[in-house]
């Protein structure tokens, strides 16, 4: 049974049949008996002044229940948005974390801050009341690039923020770096700019808040990624109700990718409102709602040299970055370019020296925080475009030079210059697999074939790195993260034998329902389809933090595993007392209990049902079958790989056809590679949006979103892609007891550096993303007069 | 408000709405029928993707009166006494779905890509499907799903 659905299996999904038959409940799926609609008014100017709101005709428009501004809910005491990590500066300060209001309180500092809430008995009242507000603002300047808003003289997004920096913070050792340039024989430089993506789940977020006024409890329904971290933080920071009167909600929830990990405004009001209507307040972001309010991601420009001695060995990198972080701080926005960035510029190379300087600031554009990958991209796109450009320069291939300075697989555990303790890994391996999967001999037959037809052929490659799990919390806590990083899991049988797991980790995509019953099976030998797991619910799963970083299988499988040895430990004392024996001879696998030496045995679905039926039962057992454990890691874990993508252009059309794509991955122990497999294909889809397609565009002098909708944010649909080769390699992860890496950002880790490296190979010159049509024919004719 | 009548999944259905309601809004808000999703405001991610007289059509498109008789079928249409339609038995199979928020939009437009190319190759498929984004999956498994529900419908 459990080799055909236990670990290692491709176990097709459970939670397929609701999503495939329509039965899958999201957010606005949820209606609630008597609910209000609420819609947000927004702000058209990037930055102004709000001299006065006159509400009064919208008030007065049908259906219209109720409307709030800024000054309803600070009078109220709801407080403002908070961010969760703290940040110090290289002089001893802590970050600069201005007022966040929900609703904006006397400026907007973005396109699309909101300005009011509107609630009618419909959406379309509420909508048409919305247009009747009157806001009269005092338009200012605005900012919209992270360099402009440090030039002297740039406008101040907030007032008690000189210069609109947060913070400027660097990591690693600056006088070896020095040094390790003074000695260098050759030095690569580069300035990169890591493009601003819109996150774009394609269910828009959505919350409904539901007040009861008997029990004075909230229940917040909403599109979350962790629900507990959404109510710990409404609960203790905003002031929204006590912990144990708000239960949040997020049931199926349409992808995340990181936008929804964070705690927002929308969200926060409506939780507010509905006790103050008592009745259901239900918001539904539009798509362009959503391009404006979302969290952003990436955003980075960054100069970074690399010092090499004359075989190519590095000897130092020194990386400067300006972060741009939008108007205000999302959540976790201020560890996405310092600890979850910084830390990865060691990329899979034994570089002695690093430093990395970081100045995060304000500008007047929606929030940037963690995105697939979050911080780790940006520095495997860094690393690993300087790294080719390097070999260019000192005309290595691009895949010796890697060799050359990979860290060895024997070299575990390994410390890097910038904090991270590399547990295991095989990176030339992982390099190998790749070549072999893009047949690398075979390239040059296929460039001259491309060439003899007028077209332009380029390799690329990228050997990534990232820190996955978001945990040990006692590693978090000392980088300044607000909360503990470990994960819960609560394993129940029923009397019948069925079980439930209850898990603080969240699905959105990610086929949770069926890789960790797939643990469950494997171990305790409960058949898959009795096999049930709970998530989403904060009044029904235990404390729980919840899914991004690659986390869920690593520390919420581990978790689960925790609750399975607690099972399996209070099972052998209720199968010693039923076949009359003791505990210390009973022995367990995969769901039967033995007595040691003997063809005693008894399964597991009869040691739950004599455990919730205890007659007869030793008076020193407790009844039932029902175990909680809470899992905190000992490392991160420490995924990579290499891929390698395979371009051909048209120089005459500019379009850029990826040929190939190969992809080799360390995920250590594999449960599911079916889905594995497409978490690959999914990561480097989007990475390959980011450096073809994607770009979120703000006009310099207006702050306007300029991409605002699916008409000029480009996103990569079935025919931007071939099919891509993907292969994993396993090295265990010694740091949990499944063995697991996390796979679910290394496609969109991987993908950018891999796919621009390979259109700079082909156009021998450098463009940064997104390398979109135009951008690249400027550079092929460029290339092509030069050469005439 | 004026009256509008239609078949919805062989049922005959009939309800007062607002001139301006969408087919899509009338399908999740009058019928309940919730598998029809809304991804964008600009007709541009197909998510709502149905089938009106047997043609796939963004729900987003056209309004419920337009549709006054129509034969409409949606995601909870498809399967017939609880045996899922060859296309969504493909997507199961490959593992073409992720968060399942595109999917009824996809399932729907393959079964009309399949009906015109009964026998696609991957970039007839790829081609055929540019009008639904997904944001999960990296279309490869959709396309594998589709090929195969290709085969097992008879092309």
């Amino acid at each position: 049974m459990s080799s055909e659905t236990g670990i290692g299996a491709s176990v097709r999904r459970k939670e397929d049949k609701r999503f495939l038959t329509g039965k899958g409940r999201y957010l606005d799926d949820i209606n609630r008996p008597g609910q209000a609609y609420g819609v947000f008014l927004r702000s058209p100017h990037a930055f102004a002044k709000i001299k006065s709101i006159d509400t009064t005709e919208a008030g007065k428009a049908p259906g219209v229940v109720a409307i709030y501004t800024g000054a309803d809910l600070a009078a109220d005491g709801i407080g403002g948005l908070i961010c969760g990590w703290a940040i110090t500066s290289k002089d001893g300060e802590p970050h600069k974390a201005p007022a966040h209001p929900a609703i904006a309180v006397d400026t907007v500092r973005h396109v699309g801050d909101q300005v009011a809430f509107v609630i009618a008995d419909s959406l379309a009242q509420a909508k048409d009341a919305a247009e009747l507000i009157e806001v009269d603002y005092e338009e200012l300047t605005p900012v919209v690039s992270g360099a402009d808003a440090l030039a002297s003289g740039a406008p101040q997004v907030h007032d008690d923020v000189p210069g609109n920096l947060c913070y400027d913070w660097e990591l690693g050792d600056p006088a070896a770096v020095d040094a390790a340039f003074a000695a260098a024989a050759h030095v690569t430089k580069m300035d990169i700019y890591n493009n601003r993506l819109v996150p774009n789940a394609m269910e828009p977020r959505a919350a409904i808040g539901d007040f009861d006024s008997g029990t004075d409890e909230i229940v917040l329904y909403t599109t979350s990624q962790n629900p507990h971290v959404a109510r710990l933080v409404l609960s203790a920071f905003v002031g929204i109700a006590p912990e144990h009167k708000l239960r949040v909600v997020a049931p199926d929830v349409g992808g995340g990718f990181g936008s929804k990990i964070f705690i927002y405004a929308e969200e926060t009001v409506c939780a507010w409102a509905a006790r103050k209507i008592d009745r259901p307040v239900k918001w539904t972001a539009e798509r362009s709602e959503s391009f404006l309010s979302d969290a952003h991601g990436r955003d980075h420009h960054t100069t970074a040299e690399l010092a090499m001695d004359a075989n190519g060995k590095f000897l130092g990198l020194r990386v400067n970055t300006i972060a741009n972080m939008g108007a205000y701080l999302s959540t976790f926005a201020t560890s996405v370019p310092s600890y979850l960035y910084a830390t990865l510029l060691a990329g899979q190379y034994t570089t002695p020296a690093i430093y990395a300087n970081v100045k995060a600031v304000f500008t007047n554009t929606a929030p940037v925080d963690a995105y697939r990958g979050a911080g780790r991209p940006e520095a495997t796109y860094v690393v690993e475009r300087m790294v080719e450009r390097a070999a260019r320069d000192l005309g290595i291939s691009p895949v010796e030079l890697r060799k050359r300075n990979f860290i060895a697989p024997d070299a575990y555990p390994y410390e890097t210059p910038v904090i991270m303790t590399y547990d295991s890994g095989n990176y030339p391996l992982n390099m190998d697999t790749a070549l072999k999967l893009i047949d690398y001999d075979g390239y040059a037959a296929r460039k001259a074939e491309s060439e003899s037809q007028g077209k332009k052929r380029g390799i690329g490659f990228s050997s990534f790195i990232e820190a996955c799990g978001i945990a040990p919390s006692a590693a978090v806590g000392s980088l300044g993260a607000g909360v503990g990083l470990w994960e819960s899991a609560q394993v129940r049988f029923n009397p019948t034998g069925g079980v439930t797991v209850f898990t603080g980790s969240h699905s959105h995509g990610q086929g949770h329902e069926t890789t960790f019953a797939q643990l469950i099976t494997e171990h305790l030998g409960v058949p898959i389809e009795n096999v049930e797991i709970s998530h989403g619910d904060t009044g029904k799963v235990p404390f729980g933090m919840g899914t991004y970083g690659s986390r869920s299988l690593a520390v919420g499988g581990s978790a689960i595993m925790r609750a399975v040895d607690k099972i399996v430990e209070k099972g052998k004392k209720v199968a010693a007392h039923l076949m009359e024996a003791s505990v210390e001879d009973i022995e367990h696998a995969k769901g039967v209990f033995k007595v040691a030496g003997t063809d005693k045995q008894v399964t597991m679905a009869e040691v739950a049902f004599a455990a919730y039926v205890p007659h007869n039962y030793p008076p020193d057992l407790e009844p039932g079958m029902d175990e909680t454990a809470f899992y905190d890691p000992t490392n991160f874990t420490f995924p990579a790989g290499t891929h390698i993508a395979e371009v051909e252009i048209d120089p005459e059309t500019g379009v850029v056809e990826v040929v190939d794509w190969a992809a080799s991955d360390d995920f250590g122990n594999v449960i599911n590679p079916m889905i594995v497999e497409g978490q690959i294909h999914g990561g480097v889809a989007q990475g390959v949006g980011q450096a073809l397609l994607e770009n979120a565009v703000y006009d310099s002098e207006t702050g306007q979103l300029l991409t605002g909708s699916y008409m000029d944010y480009t996103m990569p649909r079935a025919d931007d892609f071939p099919s891509l080769k993907v292969e994993t390699t396993n090295t265990p992860c010694p740091g949990n007891p499944l063995g697991v890496k996390g796979c679910g950002e290394a496609g969109a880790i991987a993908a950018p550096a891999a796919l621009m490296n390979a259109i700079t190979d082909a156009l021998g010159v450098e463009i940064d993303m997104p390398a979109t049509r135009e951008k690249v024919w400027r550079a092929a004719q460029a290339v092509q007069q030069a050469a005439e | 408000m004026p009256n509008v009548s239609m078949t919805v999944n062989g049922k005959a259905v009939s309800a007062e709405v607002e001139p301006r309601t969408l087919l899509v809004q009338f399908l999740r808000e009058k019928l309940s029928l919730t598998g029809t999703h809304v991804g964008c405001d600009t007709s541009q991610c197909g998510a709502c993707v149905v089938h009106i007289n047997g043609k796939s059509v963004k729900a987003c498109t056209t309004l419920a009166l337009q549709n006054e008789g129509a034969e409409v079928t949606t995601i909870e249409g498809l399967a017939q006494n609880g045996e899922l339609h060859p296309m969504q038995a493909a997507f199961k199979e490959h593992h073409g779905l992720q968060c399942g928020f595109c999917t009824p939009g996809m399932v729907m437009s393959a079964i009309d890509l399949v009906k015109t190319h009964p026998n696609p190759d991957e970039k007839t498929i790829r081609e055929g499907l540019e009008g639904n984004i997904c944001r999960c999956t990296g279309y490869q498994n959709i396309v594998k799903a589709v090929k195969t529900a290709a085969d097992n419908m008879g092309g």
